[in-house]
C-alpha cells in the first residue's frame, strides 16, 4: 500500500479539531518552518519537492511563488482557491471537512514564504457545511496562536478570512476568482499581468488550491526529497494527489495515490472495477474539461506530463468512468449543456460557441440530427479553443474535439439514422 | 419602484425595507474584512441580505446599492451573474438535483422525474403551499454520492426513490 500523506488521518474522528490535529502531529511542519527556514529557503524547498498546482494547471508551486516581487510597496495577498467546481471533482470538499487545520497550516507556510499577511479563502457558495467547519478551525487556530499576530512567538502575522462564492464555475479560474472576490461578476482578466504581479486589489497575489496548500506541512516536516521520491519514475512530479473517482465504478470515492499510478489501477484496483462486470468504454481522467480516453488508453500514468503526452491532462484529478452502455453523444451533451450554462459571456467564441454546441448535441440526442453535425461540432470547438481570454474556452472545446474524434461512429449514427445505436432509442 | 424604469419618485424617500439591528451589526462586521473603499464586501452582503429578506428583489438590490454607495446597476449585474442569488422567492425548501455527467451516469433523470411527480410540479416550479421549489443544478462536487441533490444548505446523496421519500417526507 502506497504512503498516504493528506488522507492518512481522515479516519480519526476529531481530526478536524485542533486537539485531534495536534495529537496527530499537526502544526509541527509550521513550527519547523518558522524555526529553521528563511522565507527564501521555504521557496527553494518547495521547488525541490516538485509540488505542482493540484487545482488543475499543474504549475510548479515554488516557481509560482517566486514570481511575486520581493520589494513590493503594496500589501501582498494569499488567495486560497476552494471554489471546487470541475465536474467529477470532490477532493477539496473532503480536505475542508476532514482536515481544515492542514489547510490553515499550509496557508501560513505559504504566506511566510512569500511575505504575506492577509489570506482570503474563496469557497464555493454551495459548500455551506465545509465553510462552517473551516470557520471553526480558523477560530481555533487564532485562539492557539497559529493565526493572527506573532504566530508561535516568531514575529510573523497572518489573518485568514473566508469569502463565500455564489454559484459560478468560472470563479474557479484564478482571475475570475479575483474579480469575484473584489465584489464583481467573475469575468476573467487578460494575462499578463499575472496575479503574482497584479492580483487582488491590484496587489501582488498568490492563488493556490486547497490540496496544493495542504501538502506543504508534510513537505516542510519530512523534507523535499521525501516528497519528490514518492513519485519515482516521474522526475518532474512529487508526492501524492487525491483522485476523485465517479461514474460507473463499484466504489466511487476519493483515492490518494502517487501520481505515478496508472488509470487502469485506479479504476480496477482501487475503485473496484465496473459494476455488473460490464466493459469499460471511456474515461475522463482529470475533470470534465480533460479530453476523454478510450478503454485501450488507460495504461497511462496519472502524472501531469504522462497525461499530456497522451493528449489529455491531469487537471483536477476527477476521474469519470463510463461503461459500454453509455451513449457518448448524450454524455457529451450533458457536458456541453454545462459549459453553455457556465460560460461567463465575455468572449464571443465561447459565449456563442458553447451555446451552438449544446444546441447541435441536443438535436443529435433527440433524434433530430443532421448529416453534417459531427463536422460542425468539431469546427465550432476548433474555433473556440485558443481564442478566449481564459482556459474555460479550451476546457469547453476539448471534450467536444476528443469525443467526436474518438467515438466518431456514434456521432455519425445519430446524425444519419436519427437514433441511438447504444441506448436503442 | 422598478429598476429599469426611470423613477419619478422623490429620491429622499427611503426604501421601505432595512436590515434588522442584528443584520446591521453583521453588515458592519463584513465591511471590516476588506480594504476600505472597495466593492469587495458585496458578495457577503448579498448573502446576508438573502438570509434576511428571503430573496434579492429589485427593492432589496436598491437598498443594498444605497447602503454600499454603489450604482443599482452594479448590484444588479452581480446579482444576475450568480446562480445562488435568488431573484425570485423559492419555497421553504429549495430542492436542487444535480444533472451533470456523474449524476447522469448514475440515473439522476429518474430521480428528477420522481421528485417532479411526487411534488406535482415541473422543474423550475414551486408547490402551491410554497413548501418546495424544484430545480436542476450543475455539478455540486459530490459525485461519489451520485445521484445527489442539495436542499437549502444540505447535501443528500446515493438517491433512490425510497431515499427521496424518506428525505422529503421528513421535511416539515
Amino acid at each position: 500500500m502506497a504512503e498516504l500523506v493528506l488522507t492518512k488521518n481522515f479516519g480519526v474522528p476529531d481530526f478536524h479539531t485542533i486537539e485531534g490535529y495536534i495529537r496527530c502531529g499537526g502544526y509541527e511542519g509550521l513550527k519547523k518552518t518558522l524555526e529553521e527556514f528563511t522565507p527564501d529557503q521555504v521557496i527553494e524547498e518547495v521547488k525541490k519537492s516538485n509540488l505542482r498546482g493540484l487545482g488543475g494547471a499543474g504549475f510548479s508551486t515554488g516557481m509560482k511563488w517566486s514570481f511575486v516581487p520581493k520589494d513590493s510597496s503594496k500589501p501582498k495577498y494569499l488567495v486560497i482557491n476552494a471554489d471546487e467546481g470541475e465536474p467529477g471533482t470532490f477532493k477539496d470538499r473532503y480536505l475542508l471537512e476532514k482536515a481544515p487545520h492542514m489547510l490553515i497550516e499550509g496557508a501560513v507556510i505559504a504566506a511566510y514564504a512569500v511575505g504575506i499577511h492577509t489570506a482570503y479563502v474563496y469557497i464555493r457558495g454551495e459548500y455551506v457545511k465545509p465553510a462552517r467547519i473551516l470557520q471553526n478551525a480558523i477560530e481555533e487556530a487564532y485562539a492557539h496562536g497559529f493565526l493572527g499576530k506573532n504566530i508561535l512567538g516568531k514575529g510573523f502575522d497572518l489573518d485568514m478570512i473566508i469569502h463565500r462564492g455564489a454559484g459560478a464555475y468560472i470563479c474557479g479560474e484564478e482571475t475570475g476568482l479575483l474579480e469575484s472576490l473584489e465584489g464583481k461578476k467573475g469575468w476573467p482578466r487578460l494575462k499578463p499581468p499575472f496575479p503574482a504581479i497584479v492580483g487582488l486589489f491590484k496587489c501582488p497575489t498568490v492563488v493556490n488550491n486547497v490540496e496544493t496548500l495542504s501538502q506543504l506541512p508534510h513537505i516542510m516536516k519530512n523534507g523535499a526529497a521525501w516528497f519528490a521520491n514518492i513519485c519515482q519514475g516521474a522526475p518532474k512530479c512529487g508526492g501524492t494527489r487525491i483522485f476523485s473517482v465517479s461514474g460507473h465504478v463499484n466504489r466511487p470515492g476519493i483515492y490518494e495515490l502517487p501520481l505515478t499510478v496508472t488509470l487502469r489501477e485506479i479504476i480496477y484496483d482501487h475503485a473496484g472495477g465496473i459494476p455488473g462486470g460490464k466493459k469499460l468504454k471511456a474515461v475522463i481522467p482529470g475533470g470534465s474539461s480533460a479530453p476523454v480516453l478510450t478503454a485501450d488508453e488507460i495504461d497511462v500514468k496519472m502524472d501531469f506530463d504522462s497525461l499530456m503526452a497522451a493528449k489529455t491532462m491531469g487537471g483536477s484529478g476527477g476521474v469519470i468512468v463510463m461503461d459500454e452502455d453509455t451513449c457518448m453523444v448524450k454524455a457529451l451533451y450533458v457536458l456541453a449543456k454545462f459549459y453553455a450554462h457556465e460560460s461567463c459571456g465575455q468572449c464571443t467564441p465561447c459565449r456563442e460557441g458553447t451555446g451552438w454546441i449544446a444546441k447541435i448535441l441536443y438535436r443529435l440526442v433527440h433524434g433530430d440530427g443532421r448529416p453534417g453535425d459531427p463536422d460542425t461540432l468539431k469546427s465550432v470547438a476548433d474555433n473556440i479553443a485558443g481564442n478566449t481570454i481564459c482556459p474555460f474556452g479550451d476546457g469547453a472545446a476539448w471534450p467536444v474535439q476528443s469525443f467526436v474524434k474518438k467515438f466518431r461512429s456514434e456521432f455519425e449514427y445519430h446524425a444519419k439514422e436519427r437514433k441511438c445505436d447504444v441506448l436503442k432509442t | 419602484m422598478s429598476l429599469l424604469q426611470i423613477s419619478t419618485e422623490d429620491k429622499s424617500v427611503k426604501p421601505s425595507i432595512s436590515f434588522s439591528p442584528e443584520a446591521k451589526a453583521k453588515f458592519e462586521k463584513i465591511l471590516t474584512l476588506y480594504p476600505p473603499g472597495t466593492q469587495a464586501p458585496l458578495l457577503p452582503v448579498l448573502h446576508l441580505a438573502q438570509e434576511e429578506f428571503g430573496y434579492l428583489s429589485l427593492e432589496v438590490q436598491e437598498y443594498i446599492a444605497e447602503l454600499m454607495n454603489l450604482p443599482v446597476t452594479t448590484v444588479h449585474e452581480v446579482v444576475s451573474f450568480y446562480t445562488l442569488f435568488k431573484k425570485e422567492p423559492t419555497g421553504k425548501y429549495w430542492v436542487q438535483v444535480c444533472t451533470n455527467l456523474s449524476c447522469t451516469l448514475r440515473g439522476c433523470e429518474k430521480i428528477v422525474d420522481y421528485i417532479s411527480r411526487k411534488l406535482g410540479i415541473q422543474v423550475g416550479e414551486t408547490t402551491p403551499d410554497k413548501k418546495f421549489t424544484l430545480t436542476t443544478v450543475e455539478c455540486l462536487c459530490a459525485c461519489e454520492m451520485a445521484p445527489m441533490m442539495q436542499i437549502n444548505e444540505d447535501y443528500y446523496g446515493y438517491l433512490t426513490e425510497a431515499r427521496v421519500d424518506e428525505i422529503l417526507d421528513n421535511l416539515k
